[in-house]
């Protein structure tokens, strides 16, 4: 497939968004159980949830540029009963409406206790807000995951490892994303994140890698004899009909050569998971919120190469009817 | 149920692109819009076509046959590109089973065209759009038109007829029964999209000839004895005889 910059940027700055939102539920349930001691609620879940926010919109702006016709949008709502993107175009908004609530009540203070039992434990509104936001976020995670792994004829994508990739990469490039706020703004939740985010990609290395396994080894159900329904072993193209472009010779195919392809495969597969836990471990024992930083910009790149290549690697059946002018 | 569709013969089909024009004609002056066509006579030209004729080399020098292959949406009974649609834009009629898309209502997000293994899905870059094969929806049902125009364009202007239109679930159809006569198949079946429109394969007329019927066997003058006598090559009568 052609990979559309909308798109990537649609999912990964989602992603983002999703995961910051993660961790910030992550960390507020360990204070809740007081595993963890309990953060200013202001600065630390509120500007967080700012954070998740801004990474989800602009997700959303991206989406926009990939549309023809965007002011009919509101549109795509309406088939949710068929169609995983329309139950993504809902899924999205409902997180967005989450997440903001939970910034409000953080920011400005709005929170109650609703109860505490015996043993001191506390239950704040807030946390049940981000139950609910955080079963939105796996809601998304499973939709935008699912428009691809539903597509049964690209069969790089007809697998669950699609959506298990989509979570646990967006997962991980948030929990980056929150140690460095948190090494900013809560130190003493730094190295909670950092491990969390270790144990994340480390995940996301062997999914992402079984998936690339798989893909390697994927036998294509369509050939050039079931798409023309000519029994012969020897069939060549010479003629697809037109000498000009069109949809079907643009939106396909991802026009790079086979070494561009590898160098894409490498420089993802370098810049999501070694470097990102070499620079966290590096910034955590430096105490250095730019380093964390650089993990989670350096990270996010490869995840834009990774995409990318998620796209391209995708080969449509249809490509058999377009292999020469 | 009706289920309206094309056959399109292989074995008569020369390739000569008429289906191809004659499409873009009748679908370009449609009442639904033109068909967008960017540089079409200077570089890189491109554009919308609902229908496309490639052409294939089967085998190798000197054992070659060429195929063209006219290739438009199939209406598939079970098509993919509608389930995936967020805004209900695609969808396929009840009443003949055509599947369209609402020129109106969509988005331009594309899904559908990476739904279809066919690759009959074109956006329209002007109108930003998703456009396909109608069957000439807007043709067919014409009652202003003499019935024997109420076809698909590119069915009236194919030289050879190799495109037949028809109903494929009414069994007494003329489409039907070349379907199950001439050895009709559908395109990519491994996907279980059950395609509406079918292929008639290239079929060839041989001539089967055997030994005994170069030579009447069973001549009844051999058994009474009268039969010609000598080698089958010797001079007959009427070589030897000046009249």
């Amino acid at each position: 497939m052609h990979p559309a910059f909308s798109v990537i940027f649609l999912t990964t700055l989602i992603g983002v968004g999703q995961g910051v939102f993660l961790a910030l539920f992550t960390g507020q349930s360990y204070s809740a159980l007081e595993l963890l001691p309990i953060q200013d609620s202001m600065r630390f879940y509120g500007n967080g949830a700012i954070i998740a926010l801004v990474f989800l919109i602009g997700g959303l702006v991206a989406s926009f540029f990939h549309l023809g016709r965007p002011e009919r949008a509101w549109r795509a709502a309406t088939q949710w009963r068929t169609s995983w993107l329309s139950r993504e175009v809902i899924a999205l908004p409902i997180l967005m409406f989450f997440v903001f609530v939970y910034g409000a009540m953080q920011r400005f203070g709005w929170d109650q206790t609703l109860f505490t039992n015996t043993a001191g434990v506390t239950l704040q509104l807030s946390l049940v807000v981000a139950t609910l936001g955080m079963l939105a976020t796996f809601a998304l995670f499973i939709c935008t995951g699912m428009i691809y792994a539903c597509l049964k004829f690209l069969q790089e994508w007809y697998t669950p490892l699609t959506v298990i990739n989509y979570t646990l990469l967006g997962t991980a490039s948030g929990f980056v994303l929150v140690t460095a706020f948190a090494s900013y703004s809560a130190p003493e939740l730094m190295r909670f994140y950092g491990i969390w985010s270790t144990i994340i990609i480390v995940g996301a290395f062997f999914t992402r890698a079984a998936s690339l396994f798989r893909n390697n080894r994927i036998k294509a159900k369509s050939t050039l004899q079931t798409a023309l329904g000519v029994r012969h072993n020897k069939i060549q193209q010479k003629s697809m009909g037109f000498m000009g472009g069109s949809v079907n010779t643009r939106d396909f195919f991802h026009h790079a050569s086979l070494m561009f392809m590898k160098r894409m495969k490498w420089i993802f597969l370098v810049l999501v998971f070694p470097v990102p836990i070499i620079l966290l471990w590096l910034g955590m024992s430096n105490n250095s919120t730019s380093i964390l930083l650089a993990a989670f910009i350096v990270q996010y790149l490869g995840l834009i190469a990774e995409r990318w290549f998620f796209f391209a690697q995708a080969n449509h059946p249809q490509n058999l009817y377009y292999q020469t002018i | 149920m009706t289920q309206l569709a094309l056959v399109i013969d292989l074995n008569v089909c020369v390739g000569c692109h008429a289906c191809v024009t004659s499409c873009k004609e009748w679908n370009t002056s449609g009442s639904a819009g033109f068909m967008t066509d960017e540089n079409p006579y200077g570089k890189d030209p491109t554009g919308t076509f609902f229908n496309r004729v490639q052409t294939y080399e089967i085998g190798e020098f000197p054992n070659t046959e060429t195929l063209h292959f006219p290739k438009s949406c199939l209406h598939c009974e079970d098509p993919p590109c509608v389930p995936v649609c967020p805004t209900g834009a695609s969808y396929k009629r009840e009443s003949d089973g055509i599947v369209l898309v609402d020129y109106d209502k969509c988005i331009g997000c594309r899904y559908c065209s990476w739904a279809c293994p066919y690759g009959v899905r074109e956006i329209d870059e002007t109108q930003k759009v998703m456009k396909k094969c109608t069957l000439c929806v807007d043709r067919i049902y014409d009652q202003s038109l003499p019935e024997s125009e109420r076809k698909p364009a590119c069915v009236l202007a194919c030289p050879t007829s190799a495109r037949l239109f028809g109903d494929v679930h009414d069994s007494e159809s003329d489409v039907s029964a070349v379907i199950r006569e001439e050895g009709g198949y559908q395109l990519m079946p491994e996907w279980g999209t059950k395609p509406a429109n079918h292929y008639l394969p290239r079929r060839k007329t041989r001539m089967r000839i055997h030994e005994d019927e170069l030579q009447r066997a069973d001549n009844p003058l051999n058994k009474e004895q009268r039969g010609p006598r000598g080698p089958i090559d010797a001079p007959t009568l009427d070589d030897s005889t000046s009249w």
